[in-house]
C-alpha cells in the first residue's frame, strides 16, 4: 500500500525518470563497450594526434590518437563498475556490523561504534590514500587492471561501509522496539530471522537512497584518485584518467570537457534520482 | 545549567583526544608493517650506508623504542625528520605550508556561505517559484561538477581564452601571489559547499516554515519579513552550522586538487606524494594532522550545538 504509493509519487518525478533512464542508458554503454565503441580503449593512431570532434572521431581524439567517445564508454564501464561494486560490499559490511551492533546493543554496541568513530575522524580522503598504497603494496593480482581496481575498490569500501552501518544501527534500534518484532521473537524467531525476514524489508529504503547518493561519490572517488595518479593509469580508461589526460593537454579543451560533461550528468543523474527516491518515500521532506 | 555544558564538553574534548590517540598509534603500525623499507631503492645501497640512514632515524631501534618515541615527539612537538626533504622537520613542513591551504579553505567557505545561504534562504522563501527550481538546479548542478573539471576550465577560459580569446589571460592559472591570483582556486573549491549550504538552508528553512510557531506569528499579523528573520532563520540555521565542522576540513583536504591544479604551494601536494615516497614521519604528521583539524572542527561545532540547543546535551 504504502510502496505503490510511493510508487505513484516517483513516477510523477520527470527529472528522476529522465536520470534512471539515462543511468541504465550509461550502464548498458559500459556492459556492452565492446560493441558500442567504435574504436579499442588503446588504439593509437599517430597520424590524427588532439583532433577536434569530427565525423570520425566524434569526440576528438587525444595526445596519442586514441579516439575520445571512444575511451568515454569504456570509461563508463570502469566508473560504473567501481560504483555500483562499492556500494555492494559497503551494503554487505555496514549492514552486518550496523545490524549486529544494534540488535546486540549495550557494551558491544558502545564498542563497535567507537572504532566507527575513530575511522570516521580521518578525512576519507586521507584515509582512501593511505588505504591505496597499503593495498598496491602488497600487490595480489598480477594484471594491472585488476590490481589497480581491486586496490580501489578496497580503499572506497572502506570508506563507504561507514555510513552504513551507522544507518543500519540505527534502524535496527528502532525497528527492535516495534511490535511485530517482539511478537516474532515471542515466537521463537531467532536473531538472525528477525533481521532478514522482519527488519531488513523496514529499512531497505532508507539503506537504498543513501546508496543513490553512495554510488555517485564513489565515482568521483575514484575519478580522483585516477585523476591524482593513485587509481587506474593509462592506456586503461576511466573518467579520472581521462580528466586527468585533459588537464595537461591544456589547449586542447575537448579533452578536458566531453570527460567532464560525462562525470557531470551522471553526476547529476544519481543526484535528481535519489532526491526523487527520497522524496517519494519519505514525502515530509 | 552552566556545569552541565562544562561537562559535555569536557567529555567530549577527552573522546577526541582518546580518538587522536588511537588514530596515531594505528597511521603508525600500519606504515612499519608495510613490505619495503623507506630507503630500498632500485639500486641496493651498501650495507653500511643502509645502516648509517637508518641509525640517523632512529630506525635501527626495536619498533616498540620507536613507537615510544614517536608517542613523545608528537607531545613535545618534534614530529620528526622528513625521509624525502633532508634536514627538514615535519613541522617545518606543515608550517611553512598550512596556512596557504587554510587561507584557500577559509576564503572559499566564506565564499560558500555568502553565497549559499541567501540562496537556500530566498528559495525556501520562494517556494515552487521558477527562481526556486533554477536555484536548485544550479545548486545541485554544483554538486555534480567535480573540482578537478571545473578548475582546469576555468584555467583554459581565463588563462589561455579558449574559447573567449578576450580573456586571454585576464586571471593568472597558477601560484598564489596576490588577490587576483586567488580568485579561481576559490571560486572553484567554493563551488561544491556553496551548493551544499544552498540545498540544506533551502530544506531546513522548508520545515521551519510549516511549524506551528510560525503559522502563530504570522496570524498574530507578524510582518513576513521578521517571520522570516526572526523566526525562521534562528531555528533553521542551527542544522545548517553542524555540517561547518567537516565541510571545512573537507575543504582543506580537499584542497589538495586545487593546490595541483593550480600549482598553489600549499599542503596538499604532500598529502600524495610523501606517501609514495614512503616519506614515513611527514604521512604520519599529515595524516594526524588532517584528523586533529576533522576532530576538532566537529568538537567545536558539538559544543556550540549544545550552547545553542540544550536537548543534545541530555540525549548524549
Amino acid at each position: 500500500m504504502r510502496s505503490s504509493r510511493a510508487y505513484r509519487r516517483f513516477v510523477k518525478n520527470r527529472a528522476a525518470i529522465v536520470s534512471i533512464f539515462f543511468l541504465a542508458l550509461i550502464a548498458l554503454a559500459g556492459l556492452f563497450a565492446e560493441l558500442i565503441a567504435p574504436y579499442s580503449y588503446e588504439v593509437q593512431n599517430i597520424d590524427r594526434v588532439l583532433e577536434g570532434p569530427s565525423k570520425d572521431h566524434w569526440f576528438g581524439t587525444d595526445s596519442l590518437g586514441r579516439d575520445l567517445y571512444s575511451r568515454i564508454i569504456f570509461g563508463a564501464r570502469m566508473s560504473m563498475a567501481v560504483g555500483i561494486l562499492t556500494a555492494i560490499v559497503s551494503v554487505v559490511i555496514g549492514g552486518i556490523y550496523g545490524a549486529v551492533s544494534g540488535w546486540l546493543g549495550g557494551w558491544v554496541d558502545t564498542l563497535m561504534m567507537r572504532a566507527i568513530d575513530i575511522l570516521d575522524a580521518i578525512p576519507s580522503l586521507v584515509l582512501l590514500i593511505l588505504v591505496g598504497i597499503v593495498f598496491t603494496s602488497y600487490q595480489p593480482f598480477e594484471n594491472p587492471e585488476i590490481r589497480a581496481l581491486t586496490g580501489i575498490l578496497f580503499a572506497l569500501s572502506i570508506v563507504g561501509w561507514v555510513s552504513l552501518a551507522r544507518l543500519v544501527r540505527g534502524q535496527v534500534l528502532q525497528a527492535r522496539e516495534l511490535l511485530f518484532v517482539e511478537g516474532a521473537t515471542a515466537m521463537g524467531a531467532s536473531p538472525a530471522r528477525i533481521l532478514t525476514r522482519h527488519i531488513a524489508p523496514n529499512i531497505l529504503g532508507p539503506v537504498v537512497v543513501m546508496l543513490t547518493f553512495q554510488i555517485p561519490a564513489n565515482i568521483l572517488f575514484e575519478s580522483f584518485l585516477s585523476f591524482v595518479g593513485l587509481g587506474l593509469q593509462p592506456p586503461f580508461s576511466s573518467w579520472g584518467v581521462l580528466a586527468n589526460d585533459g588537464w595537461r593537454a591544456k589547449s586542447s579543451p575537448h579533452l578536458i570537457v566531453f570527460p567532464g560533461i560525462a562525470l557531470f550528468l551522471t553526476m547529476l543523474a544519481f543526484n535528481l534520482f535519489g532526491d526523487g527516491l527520497r522524496d517519494a518515500l519519505d514525502p515530509k521532506t | 545549567m552552566r556545569s552541565g555544558l562544562l561537562v559535555f564538553a569536557l567529555k567530549r574534548v577527552l573522546e577526541a583526544v582518546t580518538t587522536l590517540f588511537v588514530i596515531a598509534s594505528l597511521t603508525f603500525l600500519l606504515l612499519r608493517i608495510l613490505p619495503g623499507g623507506p630507503f630500498d631503492s632500485e639500486k641496493a645501497l651498501p650495507d653500511e650506508i643502509k645502516a648509517n640512514i637508518e641509525a640517523r632515524y632512529g630506525l635501527d631501534q626495536p619498533v616498540l623504542v620507536q613507537y615510544g618515541q614517536y608517542l613523545k615527539g608528537l607531545v613535545t612537538g618534534d614530529w620528526g625528520e622528513s625521509y624525502k626533504y633532508i634536514g627538514r622537520s615535519v613541522t617545518d613542513i606543515i608550517s611553512e605550508t598550512l596556512p596557504v591551504s587554510a587561507e584557500l579553505g577559509l576564503y572559499s567557505l566564506l565564499l560558500s556561505l555568502i553565497i549559499g545561504i541567501p540562496l537556500g534562504v530566498i528559495a525556501a522563501s520562494k517556494h515552487n517559484t521558477a527562481f526556486d527550481t533554477t536555484a536548485m538546479l544550479i545548486a545541485i548542478s554544483g554538486v555534480a561538477l567535480p573540482s578537478f573539471v571545473v578548475g582546469p576550465v576555468l584555467v583554459m577560459i581565463f588563462s589561455f581564452g579558449i574559447p573567449f580569446s578576450f580573456l586571454h589571460g585576464t586571471l593568472p592559472p597558477a601560484l598564489w601571489d596576490g588577490w587576483e591570483y586567488m580568485i579561481l582556486p576559490v571560486l572553484t573549491l567554493g563551488l561544491r559547499p556553496a551548493a551544499i549550504y544552498a540545498r540544506m538552508t533551502r530544506g531546513t528553512v522548508l520545515e521551519a516554515i510549516r511549524q506551528d510557531y510560525v503559522r502563530t506569528a504570522r496570524a498574530k499579523g507578524v510582518p513576513e519579513r521578521t517571520v522570516l528573520f526572526h523566526h525562521v532563520l534562528r531555528n533553521s540555521l542551527i542544522p545548517v552550522l553542524t555540517i561547518t565542522g567537516p565541510l571545512f576540513a573537507g575543504l582543506l583536504s580537499g584542497s589538495f586538487i586545487i593546490e595541483v591544479i593550480f600549482a598553489i604551494p600549499g599542503i596538499g601536494k604532500h598529502l600524495v606524494s610523501s606517501v609514495s615516497n614512503r616519506d614515513y614521519p611527514l604521512v604520519l604528521g599529515l595524516t594526524l594532522l588532517y584528523s586533529t583539524l576533522l576532530v576538532v572542527s566537529n568538537l567545536v561545532v558539538d559544543i556550540l550545538y549544545s550552547f545553542v540547543d540544550p536537548r543534545i546535551r541530555v540525549e548524549k
